[in-house]
């Protein structure tokens, strides 16, 4: 398109893209090409001696349990993180899309979440949560439930997934209330003169519509939940109670950090990338189609 | 409004202030908790009202006195380094990502599709999943504990790259023919024609990534052990690891509260740029 309208300058292009190249190449594809080096040798802790394994540290990643539990847990995490945080945005949306008093009061209460790390968001959850003091066990004692999220699995899992959501509303609500406002007002209209009541409105016309942002939506929340919640996993259960929560990232961590397990990290990051890969060309695949249409 | 339904109406209102309630709680919650006294917290139920100490709790922690915060610094030190890292980052994103996407875009020269890709990767690989090598080369670099260290590693980005590019396709070409016909060269079109149109995009783009830079969590936690670099969000994990029972909570919820004050102040004072931001990454 630009082909009349360019520069002919043949040296100036590097310059201007120097900065940004070399810092990925330093920062970005040189790391990643020693993981997956790495992820084909067996070090010590101490650097004393490398011995190039080929698979070994796959083969063992894949026959170890505690990896099969963590990729579980981070399944279970995401997925839960994705359904809580797109169906309350969803929910609350719907709602804010046809208000026409306060309405962008409500937007301004809702959307401030975003600006909050998921570190925070999960250091305020742990202290609702708290078994000893914290609001919402002592609510729940009143109905006979004994909440402790340091012995309880379930709990512990419900804690971090409540917090990586609350925080991820917020995103949600804004593309879905753009997806709901981007629906043509003749369609509903046209319903609703046929005599179709609101919620047969909303599952059979807005919902079918709104697919495509509930899609982008589902693959960003889930890129967010693998990657994106170290911090609340760390700040609050370390992926405990066990490895009930103990995810993906997090065990990348702490089998190389704490662990100082380095080829079996670096085979986890090989993993992770490829997952990541997979989820980017997926978001890509569905962009591509959205600019077709 | 299509039809009018009061009662629809009246549930919409409802469910609204019902998710305004729950969303906003446990700010309420830090609110609180950061004006009571520790001991309000070691057993029956947590302070749900308002105590005394707020302006004690805050001056302690933002001076930490008492070393409250159990570190050798203050908040108001490590908020520094926070608004460092943010600004850096965020200015040094929205510096670079802008002359690719003018390369990419305005020049045409060998391997520029290379150089796309070589971009486009980054997107792909966001730094927890290859957190020890990356780590590694900060430490070959000499980079640990500087703001250099804690900044560069993070500043290239696709995304951003892509919202230029895109934004710069989107300018009609006659304008780049016009300013070459008035001998305009590449520096004097960009400075003149190029930047003033895209003040919005940089505006909006500038809050997201500010949030991106404020809340950082895994890499300031990674390449400091010097306190002196320590963040304001990287501390309050360190306060939570006290143990069960010894946690102090109103001096963690204080420092949550600063900690949460400057990107929630940039969100909702450029509350339109911010939405218009984020949808645009979309496309």
């Amino acid at each position: 398109m630009h082909d009349n309208a360019v520069f002919s300058h043949k040296v100036l292009p590097f310059f201007l893209l120097a900065p940004q190249l070399i810092i990925t190449l330093v920062f970005f594809i040189w790391p990643a090409g020693q993981a997956l080096y790495q992820s084909f040798l067996i070090e010590d802790a101490f650097g004393f001696s490398v011995e190039f394994v080929w698979f070994e540290n796959f083969i063992y990643l894949l026959e170890d349990p505690e990896y099969w539990n963590s990729v579980r847990v981070t399944f279970v995490f995401s997925a839960m993180v994705a359904l809580v945080g797109m169906i309350l945005a969803l929910l609350l949306a719907a709602m804010a899309d046809r208000v026409v008093k306060g309405a962008s009061a409500y937007k301004t209460l809702l959307i401030w979440p975003y600006a909050v790390a998921p570190v925070v968001a999960a250091v305020l959850w742990w202290l609702m949560f708290n078994p000893s003091m914290g609001v919402l066990p002592f609510w729940m004692d009143a109905f006979g439930y004994d909440w402790n999220h340091y012995v309880n699995s379930g709990e512990a899992m419900t804690v971090v997934v409540i917090a990586s959501a609350w925080k991820q509303i917020s995103y949600n609500f804004l593309f879905f209330l753009a997806g709901l406002q981007a629906i043509p007002r003749s369609l509903i209209e046209a319903a609703a003169i046929d005599g179709a009541s609101p919620f047969k409105r909303f599952w059979q016309i807005v919902f079918p519509l709104l697919s495509p942002t509930a899609f982008f939506l589902l693959v960003v929340n889930i890129v967010y939940a693998f990657f994106e919640t170290f911090g609340v996993i760390h700040a609050t259960t370390l992926g405990g109670p066990g490895s009930s929560t103990k995810t993906l990232v997090y065990k990348v961590y702490e089998d190389g950090f704490v662990g100082l397990d380095l080829g079996g990290s670096a085979a986890q990051s090989v993993i992770l990338m490829i997952i990541v890969i997979t989820l980017t060309v997926v978001q890509f695949r569905y962009v591509e189609k959205k600019v077709q249409y | 409004m299509v039809e009018n339904r009061p009662w629809l109406t009246v549930t919409r209102h409802l469910v609204l202030i019902l998710g305004v309630f729950i969303i906003g709680f446990p700010i309420w919650i830090a609110l609180v908790a950061s004006t009571n006294s520790s001991s309000e917290f070691v057993s029956g139920l947590m302070p749900l009202w308002f105590g005394e100490e707020g302006f004690g709790n805050f001056r302690r922690v933002l001076t930490n006195e008492e070393r409250v915060l159990g570190v050798s610094v203050s908040a108001s030190w490590m908020m520094w380094n926070s608004f460092i890292m943010a600004m850096v980052i965020a200015v040094g994103k929205i510096v670079i990502s802008i002359l690719s996407a003018y390369a990419i875009v305005y020049f045409r020269f060998p391997f520029r599709k290379t150089c796309f890709w070589l971009i486009f990767l980054t997107l792909m690989l966001p730094v927890e999943v290859r957190i020890l090598p990356t780590y590694e080369v900060v430490a070959s670099l000499g980079m640990l504990n500087s703001y250099a260290g804690l900044t560069i590693p993070l500043i290239a980005s696709a995304t951003a790259t892509f919202l230029f590019r895109q934004f710069f396709m989107s300018v009609p070409s006659s304008l780049m023919e016009a300013a070459r016909i008035d001998g305009a060269g590449p520096f004097k079109f960009f400075k003149d024609i190029l930047l003033p149109l895209s003040v919005n995009n940089i505006a909006a783009l500038f809050v997201i990534l500010f949030i991106y830079g404020w809340n950082q969590y895994l890499w300031p936690l990674l390449i400091t052990t010097d306190e002196n670099y320590y963040t304001i969000v990287m501390v309050i994990k360190r306060l939570m690891s006290a143990g069960e029972g010894n946690i102090p909570w109103n001096i963690i919820m204080t420092t949550t509260i600063l900690a949460m004050l400057p990107p929630v102040i940039v969100v909702l004072g450029m509350q339109k740029l911010f939405v218009k931001g984020l949808i645009e990454q979309e496309k």
